[in-house]
């Protein structure tokens, strides 16, 4: 039984995972502290996502330990595992929220499916999250008619229903105008305060991210390349990490697809 | 040459393979399904919502569809009788044909090309969008929350709409017969009376309809649960609901007409 | 959730299925008459019943009484033995005959029953005394030869 430390809220150590032979992280060591706030970034493809559903029990490495609040996931049972995830909560990418159920019942979802609480405790408590992210007069809408930053704000509102300890973000700001970009990270920030949260951000957005988040682990290659504070990434000489923080087109991560030398396959005609 | 037998073969193999380890995750996911039955059991307003997505709105086709069958069975039934002097029997083989075989099966069938590719799209479309993950997350088993109430509905649904399928089936046939061809009223049902019986009859149609509504319920959530997240995964386990859907309502039908009717003459 | 929506919608939905299946059961088949278990059981036998089959009607003159409650054969006798169920409403006397009848020419087997002058009425468990068997069509193209060819060396002389 692994040792863990009180404040290690979540941990990883010598994590392996592959999907179909594929190997996509290879000995990642991940210690992240309760109350932290902490971005995860790299290439696409790098194993970011894979992180997330790690830590949320979807995924099962296939060597190391991944453990939460001092919980073994892999070694859950099904219903250990539904217990710990009504501590978990997680943003989809795109929201993820039910289509059939208009936004009031979305948010009222994890309230009606996983207490027992009256109807009008639930209403209250539906009202109040919707209020913290800005969206209580939109509670009659349907998901459809919603924009894509509404649709997150609402999808925020749903993960935080039962005041989980963990917050999963699944690249929140991709595809979303700069306003609602920044009303995200606001709420990122404060919900994470407020609720006295541990988060884990997967994402691209250097720009907003750098200024809610207390580290940085940017991987490569199925590693952790580098686990930096936040001011550290403007500053650093490292390559892989100056070509993602000033958006250069060539460096460690190649322009050209690997492949034939260019002269002599437009000499072949 | 040798290479390319070679590679006939392997692909010959790696046919039967992948179907039979798709029959294994079937049987896999039917045991999960069955589990989460308990629960879903629990919550029946699920399943009677679904029950008005999948059955209700199947009424008007079905009804109609019955209707028109009944009808062309009178035309056809009468043109073959009436060289025998047995027009009066019509009403039997047109009851006899509907509520052994064309009820049951050609609802099947209706159902599984409207409400079947229907829930498969669905679900199909949950798990493109995240929304079964989502579930998942949020410690609610899609399996007894999304999977098993349309499962369930189909069941609870495909009787029914056999009953009404049949009925309009001698319904349009007395139009048909009674009204428009001008063979005797009390003939035809007297004679139907006489020779379908309940047991043999009834029962076992809606018996046969029973079972499709499980198989074909089975297929549809299975092919929309493991549907590709993309556009074209979704045609494609749409396609596959309707034509295993069919396929195996024939099937089922010859297996059941066999036991139920083999020992009847 | 809008529940009372589908409520309303699914139990028209149901009721209508159920009337189908009511009417399927009542109209379509033969439910109406679907009263076994009331009335009384005779026996009767036959060398040869043919056709009969078990439910088959028993009339009589040409109005069902009663049902064909069994068929089976007496290892002892070889005699066909019937077992019928006639509907309590009817009594038939001690010498009534049963002889086992096709409705039309090419049509189903029953049971005809001919009540006799007996005063003495049929009770339950009782049994017939006179049978009348079926027509065998292969026995009546035999007997014809047969009395066809009796004929011919007659005349031959």
């Amino acid at each position: 039984m692994t040792s863990f430390h009180e404040s290690e809220m979540i941990a990883l150590k010598d994590v392996c995972f592959s999907y179909a032979d594929r190997p996509i992280l290879n000995g990642i060591d991940l210690t992240i502290k309760r109350g932290e706030i902490i971005a995860i970034m790299g290439g696409s493809g790098g194993g970011k996502t894979t992180l997330l559903g790690l830590i949320s029990g979807r995924l099962k490495p296939q060597t190391g330990s991944v453990l939460v609040k001092g919980l073994e996931v892999p070694n859950l049972r099904q219903s250990e595992l539904y217990g710990l995830r009504r501590k978990i909560g997680m943003l989809f990418q795109f929201g993820a929220l039910f289509t059939d159920l208009n936004v009031f019942d979305n948010v009222a979802f994890p309230y009606r499916e996983q207490t027992n609480l009256p109807e009008e405790m639930i209403r209250t408590l539906v009202l109040l999250k919707l209020e913290a992210v800005g969206l209580r007069s939109a509670k009659n809408l349907m998901p459809a008619e919603l924009s894509g930053g509404m649709a997150r704000r609402v999808a925020l509102a749903r993960a935080v229903a039962l005041d989980p300890a963990v917050m999963l973000y699944d690249e929140p700001f991709t595809g979303l105008d700069p306003i609602s970009v920044g009303i995200i990270g606001r709420l990122i920030k404060r919900l994470n305060r407020a609720l006295g949260m541990t988060s884990v951000i997967v994402t691209h957005d250097l720009n907003e991210t750098l200024r809610l988040v207390d580290r940085v682990v940017v991987l490569s290659q199925g590693k952790i390349h580098r686990d930096m504070a936040p001011e550290e990434i403007r500053s650093t000489d490292d390559p892989f990490i100056r070509q993602f923080a000033d958006g250069l087109p060539d460096g460690p991560v190649p322009f050209h697809y690997p492949g034939r030398d260019y002269w002599s396959e437009l000499m072949d005609q | 040459m040798r290479a390319s037998f070679v590679q006939l073969i392997s692909a010959l193999g790696h046919f039967f393979t992948s179907r039979i380890d798709r029959l294994g995750l079937a049987a896999r996911f039917a045991g999960a399904l069955l589990v989460s039955l308990s629960i879903a059991l629990g919550r029946l307003p699920l399943m009677f919502r679904e029950v008005y997505f999948s059955g209700v709105r199947s009424l008007s086709i079905v009804a109609v569809s019955g209707l028109f069958v009944g009808m062309v069975l009178a035309v056809q039934g009468y043109e073959v009788l009436q060289r025998y002097g047995s027009a009066e029997s019509l009403g039997v083989i047109v009851a006899l044909s509907l509520v052994r075989e064309l009820g049951p099966v050609v609802t099947a069938l209706l159902f599984a090309g409207r409400a079947s590719s229907a829930v498969t799209a669905e679900i199909g479309l949950m798990r493109a969008t995240e929304q079964l993950a989502a579930m998942d997350m949020m410690a609610v088993d899609p399996m007894s929350r999304v999977v098993a109430p349309r499962f369930l509905a189909a069941i609870f649904s495909m009787p029914f709409l056999a009953a009404i399928f049949s009925t309009a089936g001698v319904i349009g046939a007395w139009i048909i017969g009674v009204k428009l061809i001008g063979i005797d009223d009390g003939a035809f049902w007297s004679q139907m009376q006489a020779n379908v019986d309940v047991r043999i009859d009834v029962l076992n149609g809606l018996l046969k309809s029973i079972v499709f509504g499980t198989a074909v319920g089975l297929i549809s959530v299975f092919e929309g649960y493991f549907a590709a997240p993309t556009a074209e995964g979704i045609a494609t386990a749409t396609t596959r609901t309707v034509v295993i859907s069919s396929l195996s309502v024939l099937l089922l039908d010859l297996l059941l007409t066999v036991m139920m009717f083999r020992g009847l003459s | 959730m809008n529940r009372s929506r589908f409520d309303f919608a699914v139990g028209l939905f149901v009721a209508i299925g159920l009337l189908a299946m009511a009417f399927m059961a009542l109209k379509v088949g033969n439910l109406a008459g679907f009263d076994s278990g009331t009335g009384y059981v005779i026996e009767a036998r036959f060398d040869n019943i043919g056709g009969l089959k078990v439910r088959a009607p028993v009339k009589s003159a040409g109005v069902v009484v009663g049902r064909v409650e069994s068929i089976g054969l007496d290892a002892e006798t070889y005699e066909a033995r019937v077992l019928l169920r006639v509907y309590p409403n009817y009594r038939f006397s001690k010498d009534t005959i049963a002889s086992i009848l096709t409705s039309g020419l090419l049509g189903e087997q029953y049971v005809g029953l001919e009540s006799g002058g007996d005063p003495v009425y049929l009770a339950a468990g009782d049994r017939l005394g006179k049978t009348q068997s079926a027509m065998i069509l292969e026995k009546l193209i035999s007997q014809f030869l047969f009395s066809k060819a009796a004929e011919t060396p007659a005349k031959a002389q």
